[in-house]
Parts: C-alpha cells; structure tokens; sequence
C-alpha cells in the first residue's frame, strides 16, 4: 500500500535557519497521527511542504505516492486546515460553503450541510466564534473528501468544550470518509485521545515516531532510592535521568520486564514520555550553542 | 433504541479499545446486552466519544474474533453470543443472601479488605474438591 505521506531527509531553509532538517518519515494510509513538538519544531513547515504550499530545500516528500510540486493534481485529494481557519470574514457562511464548493473538483454537498446543522447560513464568518469558524473551515475541508487531511494545531483558541466538539465533528467526518489525518498540536491529551500514531519534532528533526499504544508499552518510569546506574535489566536505554535528594527517577525504553525488586516500575503517560524525548539534555547534540530555550505553551 | 452507551475514564492506564470491550463484556455478563442486539455503529461511538474510529473498529475486532458478535456488511454490529451464565435468574436470590451476610461481617468490624479476603480464601476452598 503506498503510504500516504512520507519524506526522506527533508529540509526546509527560511533564509538562513533551517525550519525542517533531515526529517524522514513514513505516515500509512488511514493512520490518525499527532505531529506534536515544542513551537518552531517545524511541524507548520512539514505540512505546508506537504500540502504543496512550499518547496522542500532539500530531501524529498512524497503525498499519496506522487510529487505535490510535480503533479499538483494530487493536491485535489489532500485537504489543509491552515492554523487560525483563515476564510474570508465578510462571506456569509453559505457564500463560504458556495466558494468552497467551486473551487474544489470533489464536493460532497451532503456531509457539509451535515456538519454544518448548527450554523446559520446568513451568519457572517467575521461574526462566528472561533470555535463556530474553525468548524466551518473543518466542514469546508471535508467536503472535498480528502483522502489526506492535514490539520495545523485545530485546536488554537478553543475552549475545551469547543475542542471536544471540535474532536467529535471530525472523528464523524474521519469514519465517514477514513482519511489518513495528520494533526499538529500542543495538546497532549486530546493527541492521545484521537490518533494512533504520533510523530515528535523538536528544532527541525524527528526525535521520535511511532504507534501510540506501543510506545506507551515500551516505556517506562523506575523510581528507586539514588545510586550509581550500571546496566538494568530489561532497560534498553535511558531516556531520562532526574533525581532529587536521595530518590532516583528514571524514563526508560524497555526491552523486557524489569524484575529488580529496587525499582517501583510505573507505566508512563503520553505527555510525559514525548517531554522526555524533547528534554534539554537529549536536545544538545548535535550543536550546543543552539541553547534555544524550549517553550511547551498549550 | 440504543442498548449501550461507552463511557472512557482516560486516567484508567487501559488502552481505550480494551475499555470498549471490557464494558462490552460486562453488559453481556449482566446480561443488559442479548443475542441479536445492536452494538452503537462506529459513527456513533467516535460522534459520541471523540476518539479515534480506528479504536472501536479494534475493540469490535477483538469481540467478533472472540466469537462474541459478528459484524454484517453496511449493517452494524451485532450480538452474537452471550456471556450471562445460565444461573443468572438465581442471581437475586443470591445477592439478597449476601447483603444480609455483608451486613452481620460489618456488624462485626470487618472492614472492605478483610471481607474480600475472606470471601477470595472461602471461594478457594469451596472450589478445591471440585476441582480435584
């Protein structure tokens, strides 16, 4: 099956900072993933560059199996919810709904007008609430029945109860038409709510990537009284090191049950783990003048 | 008429498929589920819920491949099998009994953890010569 999305050693360069670099990777078709990362991780130049909006500077990407900058036409089939829902505030939200669907070769009318039940069509877009507007652009995107959907952080400026309905909308609209989502957030608990596959980026690369449920398998917290660390039984790798007085706490990848009665072994949550991964210490290579402090806002 | 309703507690540490079946499972124990009910479609459990599709598709998987349901093509998902023993008429009886035996254990100072452990070595002894 062609995957629906993958890249190998992508790069962006904005003037003279590289927004995307050495990022390969593989997205299969039907997959709901979480592109998360702290901000200018380059998740928004990963999907411009997917949904054909820029050209890579280096590496190459492939969307359904073709080229977006050499057959366009693929972009038929990918739809793009940019951050903010941009549309044309002085539309009425069926002169939106009229724009969309001429614009777009594909146009489902009927699960539009489904979705947009609650809307009055003779509202302006500039008077809807931003949770009103960002589900009329989800809507919009929908009706062209993409088979890649890419949402860039839906979830901006929502309260949590217009995140959720947010979230209900489009898992109706994905089992409806089962398109391969990406969605780039900072919110950690709706990512492991809704995707089964999650893709981390911190300063341009991918640090790490894979499903949801066995990276949550893989991984583990060790509390246990401070000491030298040799090597642990059933531990892979280490993946953070804190401690603080006498107590000793672990992030670690396992490779096996670890049955040393010194730790207190504890499963370990979504957020916490993808923090690990992006934690100062394991950021510094390769170039440690980079020292960008990481801001994780929600 | 819907027959189930899925309820998530993300803080649980279980997998959201699992839960989905495990409250599957219990419905059927209870017996509030029946052979040829209707499981919530798909479009339903994620309008509802707001997960992931991919997840309840997983959960009805693992029910069908237990032999439980069995999914019919663009009709739903139905109830195939039932896991309510046949003893679950005595059920009332029963638990009236209990109440009346968890009343005179807390009458007598026992506390949640000693009347469980009580009840699990008890179960375990009344088990053993059958099993033998």
């Amino acid at each position: 099956m062609t995957p629906a999305l993958s890249a190998w050693n992508l790069g962006k360069r904005f003037h003279r900072v590289w927004g995307l670099r050495h990022c390969t990777l593989t997205i299969p078709e039907g997959a709901i993933v979480g592109l998360v990362g702290p901000n200018a991780a380059g998740k928004s130049a990963l999907l411009a560059l997917a949904a054909g909006l820029l050209a890579p500077t280096e590496g190459s990407l492939a969307v359904l199996g073709r080229d977006p900058l050499a057959e366009p036409a693929v972009l038929a089939e990918v739809g793009f919810l940019p951050q903010g829902a941009p549309l044309y505030r002085s539309f009425t939200v069926s002169q939106a709904t009229e724009f969309a669907r001429r614009t777009n070769p594909r146009w489902d009318a009927e699960i539009v007008a489904g979705m947009l039940e609650r809307l009055s069509p003779h509202t302006k877009v500039g008077t809807l609430s931003t949770g009103d507007r960002t589900q009329l652009a989800l809507a919009l995107v929908l009706g062209k029945w993409p088979r890649l959907l890419l949402l860039d952080e839906p979830f901006a400026g929502l309260d949590p109860f217009a995140c959720r309905e947010f979230l209900q909308l489009l898992m109706e609209g994905v089992a409806l038409i089962s398109p391969t989502v990406v969605i780039a957030s900072h919110v950690m608990a709706d990512i492991e709510r809704v995707c089964d596959g999650v893709v981390l980026l911190a300063e341009g690369r991918v640090r790490l990537e894979g499903q949801v449920e066995s990276l949550l398998e893989s991984h583990r917290v060790l509390l246990g009284p401070r000491r030298p660390i040799g090597a642990i039984r059933g531990v892979r790798e280490i993946v953070r090191e804190r401690h603080s007085g006498r107590q000793l706490t672990l992030l670690v990848e396992v490779d096996g049950p670890v049955l040393d009665p010194s730790w207190v072994v504890e499963r370990v949550s979504l957020e916490e783990l993808l923090l690990a991964y992006i934690s100062p210490d394991r950021l510094r290579t390769p170039k440690p003048s980079e020292g960008i402090p990481l801001q994780w806002h929600g | 008429m819907r027959v189930l309703q899925f309820h998530l507690d993300p803080s649980s540490g279980v997998a959201t498929y699992l839960q989905i079946v495990q409250q599957v499972k219990e419905a059927l124990r209870l017996g509030t589920v029946e052979v040829g009910d209707q499981l919530p479609t798909v479009r339903d459990v994620v309008a509802d819920l707001a997960i992931n599709p991919n997840t309840v598709a997983k959960a009805y998987r693992l029910l069908e491949s237990e032999g439980l349901v069995v999914a019919r093509q663009g009709r739903g998902t139905f109830v195939s099998s039932t896991l309510a023993p046949p003893s679950l008429h005595h059920h009332d009886a029963l638990r009236a009994e209990l109440e009346l035996w968890l009343a005179s254990a807390i009458r007598a100072g026992l506390d949640d953890e000693s009347i469980r452990a009580l009840i699990s070595a008890t179960l375990r002894q009344a088990r053993r010569p059958a099993a033998a």
